[in-house]
């Protein structure tokens, strides 16, 4: 291990560090919260997806911007770029034992899911309501 | 990254192959790491035969063959050869198993048995890994009954239900098996608690004697800790005295939902 140090510190206070976070279960519960919310939706996504394809511009666009997709397609969208954070960032904690390779990595990732759930509900919501909008 | 190559100093290259036993009829080849902390090289693998007529049927026997008929330096751990003392834990033919319980037969692949140190230990001496830190932890989720009640005159008592739930976790031997075949483990060592504490942990968790049970949960209560588990399952197949730390830990998560939705 490499953190296997030549100091005159116990193991036990190795061991013990800085303490236990007191969190992480919140963590663990909206990982799988949002999992089963993936599993729920992605089957009217399929569904949205197969109706859509093929279609012109203009018919796959009144599919998409159904309330009933729209909204499908928010929670979706929202809920997988939740789901990606938290699992990225699991990887990230188990393979970069660097610090500050850690940390620019986590926020990095927090900032990619960030944009790229909103871009996603940007253009839905710019799909659906924006054409009324406008 | 986390390191997936060996550092330079623990490259391992062939080492000695050691004479074969005169007149014997049935042998069994044994390539086994050795590393010398005093003269400065890099382990090597040595290969010795082993005369299975002469021998015991156990990887053990084997070890203690081979160090009293071939080469007294081999170093290992050994003591109760029967299972019940955890030192002989080390890698044979890949995974983690107790050298004293397993036998020749049962894990000799094509004529030959490879042995290593526990993986991703640092290592006192060839077999020999160091376990400090694996104790450290397990002396960390304070493996004793806490309570706040006053002793009682005699006993604490415990209903024949609840002793049961201690079934499959108090068995332990603390051979470290477990924790070092997970790899979350090998890549985050010194925070996650490993099976083997967690394992220790839920035994005092619910044993229905104990009072100390939310300020157990609070310690472990991290995402190192405890939630570096990823149910690989490394653990509860390699473990010589059949127990299951994963489900323990999954039990240890659950009771942490259960107090917080």
């Amino acid at each position: 291990m490499a953190t296997q140090n030549r100091s005159f510190r116990t193991p036990r206070a190795n061991v013990t560090g800085l303490g236990a976070a007191h969190h992480g279960t919140e963590h663990f519960w909206r990982q799988r919260l949002t999992a089963l919310a993936n599993l729920l939706l992605i089957v009217p996504f399929l569904w949205i997806l197969a109706a859509a394809y093929g279609r012109d511009y203009a018919s796959a666009v009144a599919i998409v911007s159904h309330p009933f997709s729209a909204v499908v397609l928010l929670l979706l969208v929202v809920s997988v770029a939740i789901h990606m954070r938290i699992g990225m960032t699991v990887v990230i904690e188990d393979y970069l034992p660097n610090r500050a390779q850690r940390v620019v990595a986590v926020i990095a990732n927090t900032f990619f899911c960030a944009a790229v759930g909103l871009v996603g509900v940007f253009a839905i919501v710019k799909l659906s309501v924006g054409r009324l909008l406008l | 990254m986390a390191e997936f190559s060996l550092p330079k100093n623990s490259r391992i290259s062939e080492g000695k192959t050691w004479p074969k036993p005169a007149s014997a009829a049935r042998i069994t080849t044994f390539r086994i790491y050795r590393w010398n902390p005093d003269d400065g090289k890099n382990p090597v693998i040595d290969t010795y035969y082993v005369d299975r007529d002469d021998c015991g049927p156990m990887v053990l026997d084997a070890l203690l063959w081979i160090k009293n008929n071939v080469d007294p330096t081999l170093t290992l751990r050994r003591s109760c050869r029967e299972g019940i003392c955890g030192s002989c834990s080390m890698n044979i033919n890949g995974a983690n198993t107790l050298a004293c319980t397993i036998g020749i037969d049962e894990c000799v692949d094509k004529g030959v048995v490879r042995i290593y140190p526990l993986p991703h230990m640092p290592v006192v001496k060839d077999l020999v890994p160091d376990l400090t830190t694996f104790y450290a932890q397990h002396a960390a989720i304070e493996p004793y009954l806490k309570t706040v009640t006053p002793a009682p005159e005699k006993e604490w008592r415990q209903s024949p239900e609840d002793r049961q739930k201690l079934d499959g976790l108090y068995e332990c031997i603390l051979c470290a098996c477990c924790s070092t075949s997970c790899p979350s483990y090998w890549w985050n060592g010194s925070r996650y608690m490993g099976p083997a504490a967690l394992l220790q942990a839920y035994r005092w968790l619910i044993d229905s004697r104990d009072e100390d049970t939310g300020a157990r949960l609070d310690k472990l209560e991290d995402p190192f800790r405890l939630y570096r588990c990823h149910t690989i399952m490394n653990c509860a197949n390699v473990c010589p005295k059949h127990l299951n730390p994963a489900k323990a830990i999954a039990e240890i998560k659950k009771m942490m939902v259960v107090r917080q939705v």
